[in-house]
């Protein structure tokens, strides 16, 4: 196929990559958009093996298909809790797989059109450094956010003094090393350049708390959409740079949803070390009484009221609650009570996560609404059923200055007539910060688990 | 009258000379035009490296437009299918490595390019089924 062809065939492809993100606007229109994702991804693939310099199509096909095996096993058995652990995953190879193109192109520019070996334009050289760096650091920082996600590394922010000042060293390092790289182009300056940006994607990503993981898994998302583009500039390749740039831009706005939903600044998240501060605030707590009830009180008072808020969080996908929760609204439904759902948006491990968990349990898509959607709705409703979810309704964000997530957008909860909490006890959140709602007056704490729960709530309904 | 040939012998001496300072120009200038081509290669080689890094900011600004306005538009209930289709998307790096395991012979950037496209390709695959496995969640039926 001629140069000119595969450019348009690349064309084509773009436009199917924006047609696939343009489909998400709705659920209707989605799935039409995922088909216009993999015809683009068939088709690029398809035209690049059509060029003249690509011959060797067996061992291709062949790498092709293990690396497809072992993502068809993965993604058919991953549990959708698992969710961000496994995007994060799919993050490291994006970022690794820029690596390593990179190395390609350094070692072997002439099949690029870039240059002689040892003797490559000084712009694909500024390029070629940026992707591998980016990707390196898309590698490490990913395969900790998924050591955290998965539990494997502890979700405490690890933080040391002079942090700041070595990662700033690192960073003026790696930049100097690419100006080196540009003039000399020595090889070890590539791998060292590598190296060093696989130390500072773990240095970065290791401070920053498990509570923050819904922005570091935007932001590597991000990121691996940048090593994409850097390498589509060192190929001269219009796809990538588009990809790169769509994919890019979709994780920073996903980052910036992030940080606005915890009122925290980007540069705050990514300074890490939130969190610590948690046991202070929950030392004070000892003395306070709260009113506690059983499933069969939460069933009268469920089964009288007219209107129901069910707030979800984490913890009701950790204690597989979900599809127990959706028995109990249909319960309710029923009897005639209106029940929908309250989604913030850091609900879960990452965006939009609580919405696939409650699509899973097959709760109506219309059913669950946005923080903003229903936040004024709360005052008008008799009962807000929150289950395992803490500081995503926690008033101090709103009156008191003084708590870490002061500012943060919550769910009012404590704006209904009466609060139902599901938990196993007392503890304060994921975050470390305790939650005055337990102590008011139309509070009633449900203790025990999430699942267990709402079955024994559905009985009692049924009997009544 | 002999005066008057001297003059015209004169005259036409300097015409001579005026003639032969004349081509002696049109040489060089048809020399110098000569070279016009080779240069004007040059030239155009020059821009056109400039003019690729050009294209490709272009390229790249505008596509950071269409994503900024096309990712607002995602409902934020399918943001985790965004960031599994994102994912998916961007292993089209893929397109790369197959450039570099093309050649028959086998050579380092070979192998690299091969390591490439298996890492890329658990992501095309894993991506596009795990996006597709959400998506039905949201628009089965009951």
């Amino acid at each position: 196929m001629s140069q000119d062809w595969t450019a348009f065939v690349y064309l084509i492809a773009s436009v199917c990559f924006i047609l696939a993100l343009r489909g998400l606007s709705h659920p209707r229109s989605s799935r039409q958009g995922n088909m216009f994702g993999m015809v683009g991804m068939a088709l690029a693939i398809l035209a690049t093996l059509a060029t003249p310099g690509v011959e060797n199509f067996a061992t291709i096909i062949a790498a092709i298909l293990i690396g497809g095996a072992v993502g068809t096993g993965i993604a058919l058995k991953i549990q959708m809790t698992a969710l961000p652990q496994l995007v994060a995953a799919f993050h490291s190879l994006v970022g690794l797989a820029a690596v390593f193109v990179a190395a390609a192109a350094f070692h072997a520019p002439q099949y690029y059109g870039i240059g002689m070996p040892g003797d490559i334009k000084a712009s694909s050289l500024i390029e070629m450094s940026l992707g591998a760096g980016i990707g390196a650091i898309t590698f490490t920082g990913s395969v900790v956010a998924f050591g955290k996600l998965q539990g494997l590394v502890t979700g405490k922010p690890l933080v040391f003094p002079g942090q700041h000042m070595l990662n700033l060293g690192i960073g003026i390092l790696i930049v100097l090393l690419i100006v080196w790289f540009t003039i000399g182009q020595p090889a070890w300056a590539f791998w060292l350049i590598v190296a060093l940006s696989l130390l500072i994607g773990l240095l970065l990503i290791l401070p920053i708390g498990g509570a923050d993981m819904p922005v570091v898994v935007s932001m590597l998302n991000s990121y691996s959409g940048w090593a994409a583009a850097g390498i589509g500039f060192t190929l001269g390749n219009n796809l990538l740079i588009v990809t790169g740039a769509l994919v890019g831009s979709s994780g920073a706005i996903l980052s910036y949803i992030m940080c606005k939903g915890m009122n925290r600044s980007f540069v705050n998240v990514i300074l890490g070390g939130f969190g610590g501060e948690a046991a202070a605030a929950a030392a004070e707590t000892g003395d306070k009484s709260v009113n506690s009830g059983s499933s069969e009180d939460a069933g009268f008072i469920l089964g009288n009221a007219g209107s129901v808020i069910i707030v979800p969080g984490y913890g009701m996908a950790v204690g597989q609650a979900q599809h127990a929760l959706r028995e109990m609204a249909d319960q309710l439904k029923s009897m005639g009570v209106k029940v929908r759902y309250g989604i913030h948006p850091v609900a879960g491990r990452m965006p939009g996560h609580m919405n696939v968990l409650l699509a899973e349990a097959n709760v109506p898509y219309e059913d669950v609404l946005e923080m903003e959607e229903i936040n004024r709705d709360f005052q008008t409703t008799d009962v807000a059923f929150v289950i395992g979810a803490n500081d995503i309704t926690n008033p101090s964000a709103e009156d008191d200055p003084s708590s870490p997530i002061y500012g943060m957008p919550v769910l009012k909860v404590d704006d209904a007539k009466t609060v139902l909490f599901v938990k196993r006890s007392l503890s304060p959140g994921y975050a470390g910060i305790d939650n005055p709602l337990f102590y008011r007056d139309n509070t009633m704490m449900l203790f025990g688990d999430a699942k267990a729960m709402c079955e024994s709530i559905v009985k009692a309904l049924e009997e009544q | 009258m002999a005066t008057n040939v001297d003059t015209l012998k004169e005259r036409a001496g300097d015409v001579a000379d005026s003639a032969r300072g004349l081509a002696e120009q049109a040489e060089a200038l048809a020399r110098s035009l000569g070279d016009l081509p080779a240069r004007a290669a040059e030239a155009g080689q020059a821009a056109g490296d400039g003019h690729n890094l050009v294209i490709g900011l272009t390229v790249f600004v505008l596509a950071i437009f269409v994503g900024y306005h096309v990712v607002w538009r995602v409902t934020p209930a399918l943001h985790s299918p965004l960031m599994a289709v994102t994912n998916a998307v961007s292993s089209v790096i893929i397109v790369g490595a197959l450039i570099a395991a093309g050649p028959g012979d086998f050579s380092f950037s070979q192998a690299m390019g091969l390591i490439a496209i298996a890492l890329a390709s658990v992501n095309i695959f894993g991506g596009f089924i795990v996006t597709q496995r959400m998506l039905s969640m949201f628009t089965k039926k009951k």
